[in-house]
């Protein structure tokens, strides 16, 4: 069932991409896509890396501090809210920020009636950064809840004796945990990275604007104009990048040992 | 002395609270407004007006509901029908290829979705499966395969094997034993992937827009069409709508994946 409703359709775009209206072989597709979309190529590629390379940090700063830290009521209270937006789907995302993140949404007014901006120096952020901070909301419990889970357990000596040493709690968390919980938040990530890659909703609904994310240009292709080898030309572009994460991915664990 | 120390923590969480829950007391807000606008920093009026549209009986978002819930339950069942026997094999058999088995169900989610799916529409228009409830439950399905699959294999390996050679030993059927003893014991991980896949279903977006258009219109597609129209409050309350089964998941989500089970899921 997986062989016929996916892995199917999946060489279907691969030929497709490659070759033209008439059924020949061409590269035209590639052409056309770098043509009209290379800048939203290198748009939705600076994105991602920057909302993974964000949410990575984020999600070991949440996941070390519910580790490490020494308050209990402040662990509590950051276990019981970081996963609230786990489940949350991406439309849902999409249309809170929307509102919340525009030049008169909720972040300004707050910030106006805190006294911290003055309504003059406001600015809505439903343009690239939307779009980072929706991904990085919505993505972030999903890879601190997989972090925090390795760090639970990790055999807590190794912390102990480096504290009784005198280590810093940071450097705990930099030298000893991170390492050792590396395997996971790197599947979290490569997850969270091909998850972004296939969302349509939130660069729609959070920024209407030019440069965009490739996704909504295939959309666009195939509903405007049934052009299916250049969307699928995008679509191939979308496997590369992705492949390449993985890539990485698979290769740095064969350097440490052979174990991904 | 206490006091100072607790500053910074108190800082940074007060700045998480505010933006995990910001946006979505927002919403909230928006489902509830009746007139907002600018320079008002709050709705001028509340009420329930919005929410008499959207529930008005034979409206929109009452047949939406309808049929996102009757294709996430064809897409649960069709699910389970496979991940039952699919868990029960890989978790006790000795199968060979088993690693790739586990793998192939993964595929779905290794690959940016977008551009098979555009494909899937395409296929299935050619066999007039486009616009038609079958061919979303399908998409759904393949998409949903790999939670069930993995975690209903992950809690029949949690369960010790010998509590069903021990009801043979009595006597009991293979069957039997499976009914009894085994499915009970698998039950709450068994449940925990079904309303994954569920939620999963309900709240699919991308495949819907592809394969359903342009008759099956599931509530995140009303959603997204009421936002791209500017009816703010209407996209506000469906988005509720559909808030509430994920908010309430989460909240228990522990409670169904008992940590023997999460430890197994993908191994």
């Amino acid at each position: 069932m997986v062989l016929a409703l996916f892995v199917y359709p999946l060489c279907y775009s691969l030929v497709t991409a490659f070759t033209d209206k008439a059924g020949a072989w061409t590269l035209g597709n590639f052409s056309r896509a770098f043509e009209f979309y290379g800048k939203d190529i290198g748009f939705t590629v600076v994105i991602i890396l920057l909302s993974t390379a964000l949410i990575g940090t984020a999600a070991i700063a949440i996941g070390g501090y519910l580790t490490l830290g020494e308050s209990p009521l402040a662990v509590g209270v950051l276990r019981w809210i970081y996963r609230w937006p786990l489940f949350i789907p991406f439309v849902v995302a999409a249309q809170c920020m929307r509102t919340f993140l525009a030049k008169n949404g909720i972040m300004n007014n707050s910030l106006v009636t805190l006294g911290i901006l003055t309504p003059e120096q406001t600015v809505g952020f439903l343009d690239w950064r939307g779009i980072v901070i929706t991904f990085v909301w919505k993505q972030l419990p999903f890879v601190a809840l997989l972090v925090a889970g390795a760090m639970a357990a990790l055999d807590r000596t190794t912390i102990e004796a480096a504290r009784n040493l005198g280590a810093g709690r940071l450097r705990i968390l930099i030298e000893i945990v991170v390492p050792q919980v590396m395997p996971t938040l790197m599947v979290g990530l490569i997850l969270s990275f091909v998850t972004m890659m296939s969302v349509l909703s939130v660069p729609i609904m959070v920024s209407g604007e030019s440069p965009t994310m490739i996704t909504v240009d295939m959309a666009f292709r195939i509903n405007n104009y049934g052009d299916y080898g250049t969307a699928n030309a995008l679509g191939f572009i979308s496997y590369a990048l992705t492949g390449v994460a993985a890539w990485i991915y698979l290769k740095r664990g064969i350097a440490e040992g052979g174990r991904p | 002395m206490i006091q100072l120390k607790w500053l910074p923590r108190g800082i940074v969480l007060g700045l998480l609270i505010f933006a995990i829950f910001g946006p979505l007391a927002n919403l909230a807000l928006w489902a509830f407004a009746e007139q907002w606008y600018y320079p008002h920093k709050l709705p001028l009026t509340y009420g329930f007006r919005f929410w008499h549209q959207v529930f008005k009986p034979r409206g929109d978002a009452i047949e939406s509901l309808y049929t996102s819930v009757t294709i996430a339950l064809f897409t649960v069942a069709a699910c389970l029908a496979i991940a039952l026997p699919a868990g029960y094999a890989l978790a006790r058999l000795r199968l060979p290829f088993r690693a790739v088995i586990m793998l192939a169900f993964l595929l779905p989610q290794a690959f940016p979705s977008l551009a098979v799916y555009i494909n899937i529409a395409r296929l299935f228009y050619g066999m007039g499966m486009n616009g038609t409830i079958t061919g979303v439950v399908l998409v759904h399905t393949v998409h949903g395969l790999v939670f069930a699959v993995w975690i209903t294999t992950a809690a029949f390996a949690a369960i010790d094997r010998d509590l069903e050679l021990a009801a043979r030993s009595v006597g009991a059927s293979a069957l039997r034993a499976f009914m009894n003893v085994t499915l009970p014991l698998a039950a709450p991980g068994i449940m925990a992937s079904a309303v994954f896949v569920f939620l999963e279903s309900l709240d699919e977006f991308t495949g819907t827009f592809f394969v359903g258009v342009p008759d099956v219109i599931t509530l995140p597609l009303l959603m997204f069409t009421a936002s791209i129209a500017g009816n703010y409050q209407i996209a506000a309350i469906t988005a509720l709508i559909l808030l509430v089964p994920s908010i309430a998941f989460m909240l228990f989500v522990e409670r169904f994946l008992k940590a023997d089970v999460m430890a197994k899921v993908g191994a």
